[in-house]
């Protein structure tokens, strides 16, 4: 394939009008990021991409959600699992806006405690904690104080 | 703003030593009828007839009026009432909450939804402030200072919340040394080890409980529970190391004290209790003191 024939067929791929690009997901966290956005139960057009190759990543995937632009607490909770997406914001075939997503200090909502015996999983709580650790992810726990880190996070 | 005493962090060094002036001051005097008219909602969504008993002493010293749960079965609880909802009922009564419950956080919740001060009496495995203050209490009195002691904890370090923030709140003072005695299934978390690492506090760690006892000022005992252990047999073969015997307080300092939460099962023997560095009855007692001053400091009335 020569580099002309790549050129196309990227600009194939992205080609959507306006919408919502994220980029820099983790190949394995695709379809947590499809489910925490609830893209599964939604009506518009998405395209996909998984297991390419990303210096950075090892291996990435990439969701384009046309006509779909999120609300920032949206953003936070991609951040979650996917702390270096990038979003390109997509007005008549042009990037009109870049957004990195960066985990905020305190997250409210989204996660759920990891503690069984926590308040928040025995009555209707919304959760609240805050970040101590980015890589691996690990929140401290409002109310019993726990860290929930990296692959215990489960959404609220 | 209303202030809660909802985990033993929540409070500075300055507010530790205040708490610990003012329980010296009710352990000279301790009737002193600072709650007159006032309503102290005693909640106590599991049995822990030792702590509601000792609340419910400090406040009747203090002048105050008592309501509660003292008998969870019996509560709005079991007939399938939120925590919430109990909590604003509750507030809207009295002028203050003691609380206890078995889920960890519950105290926490229930600040945030009370107009009226909460006072953490233990939720779940997570916290227990009013503890490790008389603890505090217990260890002044008897020391003379918080300063440049050499603190031994004995027996289950990973679950026992009250070595834990007992252990949070001594780093707040000057040049503590920590030696941990436990099996290596109970050991201090390493989150605690990293935060006294941080802090270049010094620590060690010991898996037999033997004369290493002579260093000590403080000796604090906890139980080894049997449903901490996942394999029985392991639990057969520590159960009688981690005892106190007083043969072995023989070589110890002569200002050293032997401190317990409360309840003992079997971890100190009974011939420990006429040897005069046995403390835990005199550190229960404590416990009584050390409530009126925090109640009293809650409630802005000292
Ligand atoms: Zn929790």
């Amino acid at each position: 394939m020569n580099d002309n024939m790549k050129k196309k067929l990227k600009l194939k791929v992205s080609a959507i009008k306006d919408g919502t690009v994220i980029d820099h997901i983790p190949a394995q966290y695709l379809f947590k990021v499809i489910a925490i956005l609830g893209l599964n139960n939604i009506e518009n057009q998405i395209t996909f991409g998984t297991n390419l190759e990303s210096g950075k990543l090892g291996s990435k995937a990439i969701i384009k959600v046309s006509d779909k632009f999120f609300e920032d607490d949206e953003i936070n909770k991609i951040a979650l699992v996917a702390p270096h997406a990038k979003l390109n914001i997509i007005r008549d075939y042009e990037v009109v806006e870049k957004k990195v997503v960066e985990i905020p200090q305190e997250i409210i909502g989204i996660v759920k405690c990891f503690n069984p015996k926590c308040i928040t999983n025995n009555e209707v709580i919304t959760t609240r904690f805050r970040v101590v650790n980015t890589t691996p992810i690990a929140l401290r726990c409002n109310y019993c104080e726990k860290h929930t880190v990296g692959e215990q996070m489960r959404m609220q | 703003m209303k202030r809660d005493l909802i985990s033993i962090t929540d409070y500075s060094k300055e507010e530790y030593l205040k708490i610990m002036q003012l329980a010296g001051e009710f352990e000279k005097n301790p009737n002193q009828e600072l709650l007159q008219g006032k309503v102290v909602a005693s909640l106590f969504f599991e049995p822990s007839t030792r702590t509601r008993l000792s609340f419910e002493t400090a406040i009747s010293r203090l002048g105050g009026r008592i309501i509660g749960i003292a008998d969870p079965g019996s509560s709005s609880t079991s007939k399938g009432e939120t925590l919430h909802d109990t909590i604003k009922m509750v507030s809207n009564y009295a002028d203050l909450i003691v609380m206890r419950h078995p889920l960890e956080g519950a105290a926490r919740y229930a600040a945030e939804v009370s107009s009226v001060p909460v006072i953490n009496a233990g939720d779940g495995a997570n916290q227990h402030p009013t503890q490790t203050l008389l603890d505090m209490y217990s260890i002044l009195k008897t020391q003379g200072s918080l300063d440049n002691l050499n603190i031994f904890m004995v027996g289950d370090l990973k679950y026992g919340r009250t070595v834990h923030s007992l252990l949070m709140a001594m780093t707040e003072f000057e040049n503590p040394i920590f030696n941990f005695i436990a099996p290596p299934e109970l050991q201090m978390p390493d989150e605690y080890k990293m935060f006294l690492r941080d802090k270049n506090i010094r620590y060690f760690e010991h898996r037999e409980f033997t004369d290493i006892i002579s260093e000590a000022d403080i000796i604090y005992m906890t139980r080894v529970q049997k449903e901490r252990f996942s394999d029985p047999m392991e639990y057969e073969q520590v159960k009688n190391v981690y005892i106190l015997r007083n043969s072995m307080l023989a070589k110890t300092k002569p200002n050293v004290k032997v401190l317990h939460p409360l309840p003992r099962v079997n971890e100190i023997h009974t011939d420990v209790d006429k040897n005069t560095k046995a403390y835990y009855f005199d550190q229960a007692r404590n416990g009584v003191f050390t409530r009126e001053a925090i109640i009293s400091h809650i409630m802005n009335l000292k």
